[in-house]
């Protein structure tokens, strides 16, 4: 039998459904397969027993004819997402032994549709960062290589890191993220693997530890267009118990596919080609803009005026709602609680949040609470949210000229773990692709299109109108099939070797 | 006259306004499914929402917007029909999110206007600022365990509105006339039960004092003020408090300030270097609130007939005092208890029945106006029997007094025991003769001109009658008879 962990989802269903293997063993092949890749740290928390009574019970509804969209399929769950029964951490100390008595809506989802969890993959602590080294359970390291430093353990990118490394080393068939600033896109780009983020309001927040409330969007990351679209499908809908959820429906998005883009207008927004981008970077993009011109869509030229604001914009408004959304993990009703006798209440916050948040989250309750200042809140929290409205705008205008646009989704290729470390703001540039469609809201996804000198995958990014996931997974497909990207990272083909 | 403190430098006048917050009444909290009903054993109306869990998101309860909108149509005030819910941070153990949800630029309800009544029957307007919508806190007690504090979220998420009035209050009469004419109001509306003791109503009082014609002073809010005495003697206290301080060469700080009932003194609430920055910013988790002028129309269209509508009714209708008008609104039941009894009746005789002799009687017996037994239909029936001249207003008090203890019908009393007033001439002719017969001697002392015998003549008229003589008849021909 060939390694089942190599199949996509839409393979391993027909599979299923051919009876050529069972749930079972498709939970035990990535359980295994788990135990070799344990050196990744991709889980903060592995669930074997429970994934493989999940695949029991799946193989039991498609034996009698009742399987769902995503029946027996082995998936991993951001550790973000609160699971019922399941420690949930956001790879946070002040979380640690948290286990909540309630399951997130679009985990629930899935679990609706047959999904097994395998377990919760790491991220950045409470979702802030782009390279996951700011976990407190430690660094997840990019199963890929890079082939002139061998030697080096890269970042799996961040702050769905833990996801996308579990997707890339075959760990997992597919995983949930979610998207602040490009924290679905930016990791799969490192990790040669496929992401969307929907259109804000698209998934649930309910049940998902919260970051920044107005730009977290949950999405799924999976090898293949057709995968993401299908975890989409079941992650997707109007949840009454989040009051920005749309009430919108959900459209078969694996349907979609199969059309061609012929006559779809391709925008590349100037202001993206940035000064000092490598050179590989935009040879990457022009072959992206090649490969659908071949598919016979129209390139045009936009300009987003204002995307140079985007990332201060985005650094005022992402800490400001987190410094208020923190504020909950005080040591009083779960997770970490550092008292000493005689200590007062204020005592017991102040030594619970120095001991219980790391560095960046502190860094960012800073700022954000800094911000939102008497005296400073006009200067910056108010300008802030007026860019966020010219951003939005400069897409509104951008189409009435296109249907999609085309850019880059990282400006590089992974890094190694403690580079871009010394300056936070090196390191807040990870973002600058993608912040600006988390600012305005739109659905963007991240596929991979080709391989860097360093052998490191490089992803291109598709940006899309308010609710048109389908356009961008249509011509998210083109470009797959066009890139044709094949490469295995290096702890796969080093198994094989 | 208005008032004004006494000071060693001259007169000085307060500045007051007042913030209520007034529980609203709904089945479940502003945002999350859980009982709001008071009483509950402790964390027992507790949602994970409530106790803030991770990822946990507020949802809008669509009755408490109709409530806060119904309390500001009562308050004459305009609806805004956009308003937007921000968080207002602070750390604190019975604030499990670290920040309240609360309104702060743009509150669901403006600017508004209600009427007080003063004891000495004077009206005054008093300006409404604002009314938004916001959570209440949890409890917390610390009196519990050498160590420990208790927590108790029962109240955690709890609706509230905020009423913020105008600093057009002057004196602690019109403070406490203001707040019980809010209690009134929302009470008719049925938005709030205005229950202080529960603390479903609870008012922060912001004084300053000043020079009359001055600037307004520099003011202090003084929190925990729990009953109507309350406000009056914590602003009776805090105006000399600042008064003194002025004039021993001081200034007032802005600060806010704790009422203690057992000590009968304000004192600062938190030193300066706690003073709290609040970082508001529009709720992320929730939309701004959109309500449509429709949906106002059909609120004010199921809005009851307000206090002060009520009272102007009473006088122009009734021709009642302001007073007894202003007395009558004060509780919806008396409202109710009046229109039924005074039907097709005079208006102003059964407002003084009511109000001298019913709700003193009750009071007597420790009752409240619904569990009288006397009826509003038979207390009108009683004034019946004086309109009509069948008993007398005394012979009233003792059928008044008799249907107090039995419960009876005042006609059925009237029957019983005799107590017809005799209003047929000829049957007290009769009796004045055998009066004038049986005395003589008085008869003539009175002819001799000792006046003052008049009276005797009529008592003893009215003790043959049993006391059912018309009054005003026996004066009459007890006068015509003796005189001519």
């Amino acid at each position: 039998m060939t390694d089942l962990t190599h199949l996509t989802i839409t393979e391993a269903l027909n599979g299923l459904e051919n009876k050529d293997f069972t749930s079972v063993e498709l939970t035990q092949a990535h359980i295994d397969a788990m135990a070799d890749a344990k050196h990744l740290n991709a889980y903060v928390t592995e669930t074997p027993e429970r994934a493989l009574e999940q695949a029991q019970q799946s193989d039991k509804r498609r034996s009698e004819g009742k399987a769902g969209i995503l029946d027996g399929i082995p998936l991993a769950i951001k550790d973000l997402f609160c699971t019922d029964g399941v420690q949930t951490t956001a790879s946070s100390h002040i979380l640690e032994g948290f286990v909540p008595t309630y399951e997130s809506t679009v985990s629930g989802n899935l679990l609706r549709d047959g999904a097994v969890m395998l377990g919760k993959t790491s991220l950045d602590e409470f979702a802030m960062g782009s390279s996951n080294t700011t976990s407190y359970f430690g660094d997840v390291i990019n199963p890929w290589k890079n082939k002139n430093r061998p030697d080096a353990n890269l970042v799996p990118g961040g702050s769905s890191g833990g996801s996308a490394s579990a997707v890339a080393a075959r760990i997992a068939m597919g995983a949930t993220g979610t998207d602040t600033g490009g924290s679905i896109r930016q990791p799969a780009s490192f990790c040669g693997i496929t992401g969307i983020k929907p259109t804000y309001g698209r998934c649930s927040r309910w049940g998902v530890v919260a970051f920044a409330s107005s730009l977290d969007q949950a999405g799924p990351m999976a090898r293949t267009i057709e995968d993401c679209a299908l975890m989409l499908k079941s992650m997707a809908g109007h949840d009454p118990k989040d009051s920005t959820s749309a009430p919108k429906d959900v459209p078969d998005f694996t349907a979609g596919l199969t059309d061609d883009i012929k006559g779809l207008r391709i925008g590349i927004p100037k202001e993206y080609r940035m000064e000092g981008m490598s050179e590989e970077i935009d040879k990457l993009w022009e072959q992206g803009i090649a490969w659908l011109k071949d598919a016979g869509a129209e390139i045009v030229d936009i300009s987003l005026p204002h995307t140079k604001y985007a990332l201060p914009a985005y650094y005022i408004i992402a800490p400001a709602e987190a410094s208020s959304n923190l504020a909950r993990y005080d040591g009083v009703r779960y997770g970490l609680r550092v008292c000493d006798d005689g200590d007062n209440l204020i005592d017991m916050y102040e030594k619970t949040r120095a001991e219980g948040f790391g560095d960046e989250v502190k860094r960012r309750i800073m700022i954000g609470t800094y911000v939102l200042s008497a005296g400073y809140y006009d200067a910056y929290y108010v300008k802030a949210q007026k860019i966020r409205r010219l951003i939005a705008q400069d897409f509104t205008n951008a189409y009435e000229q296109c249907d999609v646009i085309l850019t880059p989704t990282a400006p590089s290729e992974a890094f190694a773990i403690g580079e871009n470390e010394e300056d936070p703001l090196t390191m807040y540039l990870n973002d600058v692709y993608t912040v600006s469609i988390n600012l305005a809201g739109l659905p963007g996804l991240s596929i991979p299109a080709g391989l860097s000198k360093n052998g490191l995958p490089l992803g291109l990014q598709l940006v899309g109108k308010s609710w048109d996931e389908a356009t961008i997974l249509k011509v998210g497909q083109h470009i797959e099939k066009a890139a044709n990207f094949t490469a295995l990272p290096a702890i796969r083909t080093q198994k094989a070797a | 006259m208005a008032y004004t403190i006494q000071g060693e430098t001259g007169a000085w006048e307060l500045v007051i306004g007042m913030e209520v917050h007034a529980q609203i009444i709904a089945n479940s909290k502003l945002f999350s499914g859980s009982s709001a009903k008071f009483g509950a054993e402790q964390n027992h109306n507790v949602s994970l929402v409530d106790a803030a869990m991770p990822g946990m998101l507020p949802v809008l309860n669509e009755h408490c917007v109709e409530q806060a909108v119904r309390t500001g149509l009562g308050l004459n005030a305009k609806i805004n029909n956009y308003s937007v819910f921000e968080r207002k941070n602070y750390f604190y153990a019975d604030l499990p999110q670290g920040y309240q949800i609360s309104q702060f630029a743009h509150p669901i309800v403006g600017e508004g206007i209600i009427e007080i009544d003063l004891d000495d029957g004077e009206v005054k307007k008093i300006g409404i600022t604002r009314l938004h919508m916001e959570q209440d806190a949890g409890k917390s007690m610390h009196d519990q365990h050498p160590t420990k504090s208790f927590v108790d979220l029962n109240r955690s998420g709890c609706a509230l509105m905020e009423i913020v009035s105008e600093p057009d209050i002057r004196s602690p009469e019109e403070a406490t006339a203001y707040l019980s004419k809010l209690r009134m109001i929302v009470r008719y509306l049925g938005t709030c039960d205005g229950n202080m003791e529960e603390g479903s109503m609870r008012a922060d009082v912001n004084i300053s004092v000043r020079k009359p014609g001055d600037e307004y002073g520099t003011r202090c809010e003084i929190k925990n003020v729990n009953s109507l005495r309350a406000v009056h003697q914590c602003i009776e206290y805090e105006a000399r408090r600042q008064i003194e301080l002025i004039e021993d060469g001081g200034t007032v700080d802005q600060e806010t300030r704790l009422w203690d009932p057992n000590k009968m003194e304000t004192r600062p609430l938190r030193s300066k270097e706690e003073a709290h920055d609040y970082r508001y910013f529009p709720d992320p988790d929730l939309l701004p609130l959109e309500v449509a002028n429709d949906w106002i129309e059909d609120i004010r269209k199921t809005l009851p007939e307000l206090p002060d509508d009520i009272k102007h009714r009473f006088v122009d209708e009734y021709g009642l005092s302001h007073y007894d008008a202003s007395v009558l609104i004060a509780e919806k039941d008396r409202v109710e208890y009046f229109e039924t009894a005074a039907k097709d009746r005079d208006a102003k005789l059964t407002a003084n029945w009511l109000l001298n002799e019913l709700l003193g009687a009750l009071n007597k017996a420790g009752l409240t106006l619904t569990e009288s037994p006397v009826k509003a239909q038979q207390l009108g029936e009683l004034v019946s029997l004086i309109e009509d001249k069948t008993i007398s207003g005394k012979i009233a008090k003792d059928v008044f007094a008799d249907m107090m203890e039995t419960g009876k019908n005042p006609a059925d009393i009237v029957e019983e025991k005799g107590l017809k007033q005799v209003t047929d001439t000829g049957a007290i002719e009769a009796l004045i003769d055998e009066v004038i017969a049986e005395n003589p001697d008085n008869v003539a002392a009175y002819k001799g001109g000792k006046d003052k015998l008049f009276g005797f003549f009529v008592g003893q008229v009215m003790k043959k009658s049993q006391g059912k003589a018309n009054p005003a008849a026996v004066n009459e021909i007890l006068k015509e008879k003796l005189n001519g």
